[in-house]
């Protein structure tokens, strides 16, 4: 079975030079892999690239088809690092996550009785269906991430990126997510790659972490025997573990 | 009110008026929400060369400015697309070639500043029935435009990296996005003048979403208040003797000044 992501040899220079470097990545069908470094190790680079943001060098294959000719892409589902919040006219959570049905139908049209009833299911997904006609704006951190998860869920997408979803979220917020990313690998086969700084509650989810360091992979395996820094975390304590010390925010996230 | 409806240059001012105020609103709101709200003063000036271009070669100058605005706004996404660290000031630079080469082309056209003002402050009630054509025909299309294609637009417009991933083709609409405002300065460009053209495009969006919550609500709101402004602005210059442009705009920053208030106090009545 093709796998929803292949990638071989991945090379991303941006202005200040190389930042990901020979990069070999797989997402299987049903798996759940967490891409895992510091900030500035070039773990969002390497993602944007995957999903086609920036331009790279080296194979990207999704779902067997290289990624400039990839048209289906409401099996892409993607969850931007920090998204939209900078635009400058109310939007409610609807709003939002009904432009997540784009995919389905990329050009012309306005949303139909099944868009509608997917962005319905999707909001209550993310237990966000009591403020669906609320600005966005006036929702915690927590619950926006939901949101924009809701909005990458909507199209029913094969492959779920999610770009550190849980940053800055509350303790209910992330439960809720790994509750519901977790019934949508086991139930539906969906296949996550998670860009993450602490795994918190989505840890007992992962099949198989990624550790990158300086734009290369530096671990591939288990969690549990990932080499740290740090005296080890408790893995079932539900406290966000760090992998790395963390660094000044840098340009590259 | 009957006897203004009277005189037909105040009909044609008010057909132009009512189009204006729904067009200009409605691609300013994807112009506010991709917080760019003075890429329509960039245009304006830009347009200002096509005005002069027009009275040069003795070509209608609505022509020439629609050209030449199309031109600059297509320029203008070039450079916010490929020179993004350079973006700023190739812009700016654009911004004063445009309004330079306009007066310098006016001058050789042995035309005098009056004429120039009439652009650049509008002169609703010289508006001609081939002008009065044009301004209906490219502000439906920017209206028809701005609405049918609100899903796509919102899209682009909200979270560009998630629209791109999503397969939208984010550059074609992020160019269609200042195409429809180039062709919308030149269909202000009678009513309200090419130096306040950019006040109808944001004021009454910044109006609307005083009140609003969605979107889409603010989307038609604003399209509301940009008409009331505009028709208002015409009858109250007719009234009281003033220019219709900057009549036009003050009329709009007053309903934003309401809207906001409205705002304030139901705030506090909840409280």
């Amino acid at each position: 079975m093709t796998p929803p992501l292949l990638a071989r040899g991945v090379e991303v220079d941006l202005a200040g030079g190389p930042v990901v470097r020979g990069v070999d990545l797989t997402v299987g069908s049903g798996e759940f892999v967490t891409l895992l470094g510091a900030n500035g190790s070039g773990k969002s680079t390497l993602v944007r690239a995957l999903v086609g943001l920036i331009p790279a060098r080296g194979t990207i294959e999704l779902f067997g088809t290289p990624l400039a000719r990839f048209r289906e892409r409401w099996r892409l589902g993607y969850v931007p690092q920090r998204p939209g919040s900078a635009a400058g006219v109310p939007a409610t959570v609807r709003e939002i996550v009904t432009s997540g049905r784009l995919s389905h139908r990329p050009v012309l049209g306005f949303a139909s009785r099944s868009d509608r009833a997917a962005v319905d299911e999707a909001l209550e997904h993310v237990r966000l269906s009591a403020k669906a006609d609320q600005p966005i704006t006036e929702l915690s951190g927590g619950q926006q991430q939901r949101a924009y998860i809701a909005r990458a869920l909507v199209a029913n997408p094969q492959l779920l990126v999610m770009d550190e979803p849980t940053a800055g979220v509350d303790a209910e917020s992330a439960e809720v997510l790994a509750g519901l990313i977790g019934h949508l690998v086991s139930d539906h086969g969906m296949a996550v790659l998670l860009v993450a700084h602490e795994l918190g509650p989505m840890r007992p989810l992962v099949d198989r972490a990624v550790v990158v360091d300086a734009g290369r992979i530096a671990y591939e395996g288990r969690v549990e025997d990932i080499p740290t820094d740090h005296p080890h975390d408790h893995p079932h304590s539900g406290a966000p573990e760090r992998i790395r010390p963390v660094q000044e925010e840098g340009p590259l996230g | 009110m009957s006897e203004l409806l009277s005189y037909e240059f105040m009909r044609i001012a008010l057909a132009a008026a009512v189009v204006t105020g729904l067009a200009a609103p409605a691609i300013g709101t994807y112009i506010v929400q991709r917080r760019l709200a003075l890429l329509g003063d960039g245009l304006g000036h830009v347009a200002l060369t096509g005005v002069a271009l027009g009275l040069l070669t003795q070509v209608t100058p609505t022509i020439t400015a629609v050209i030449v605005a199309i031109i600059g706004a297509v320029v203008i996404e070039l450079l916010r697309m490929y020179a993004k660290t350079s973006g700023d000031v190739a812009l700016a630079m654009l911004f004063y070639g445009g309004i330079a080469g306009g007066v310098l082309l006016t001058n050789l056209a042995g035309e005098s500043a009056a004429t120039l003002n009439r652009y650049l402050f509008g002169a609703i009630t010289t508006i001609s029935m081939s002008d009065l054509l044009a301004v209906l025909i490219l502000g439906v299309v920017v209206i028809v435009a701005a609405l049918g294609l609100s899903p796509q637009l919102f899209a682009v417009c909200q979270d560009e990296d998630h629209a791109r991933v999503s397969g939208v083709p984010v550059r074609l609409y992020t160019l269609l996005v200042a195409v429809l405002a180039a062709i919308t300065i030149t269909v202000a460009m009678r009513t309200v003048g090419l130096l306040l053209v950019s006040a109808l495009m944001v004021v009454p969006v910044a109006a609307a979403q005083q009140l609003t919550r969605s979107f889409r609500a603010t989307h038609l709101a604003s399209m509301a208040v940009g008409v009331v402004a505009a028709t208002g602005g015409v009858v109250a210059s007719y009234e009281i003797d003033t220019q219709p442009g900057p009549t036009i705009v003050v009329l709009a920053l007053g309903l934003f000044a309401l809207a906001a208030l409205t705002r304030g106090v139901t705030a506090l009545r909840r409280r």
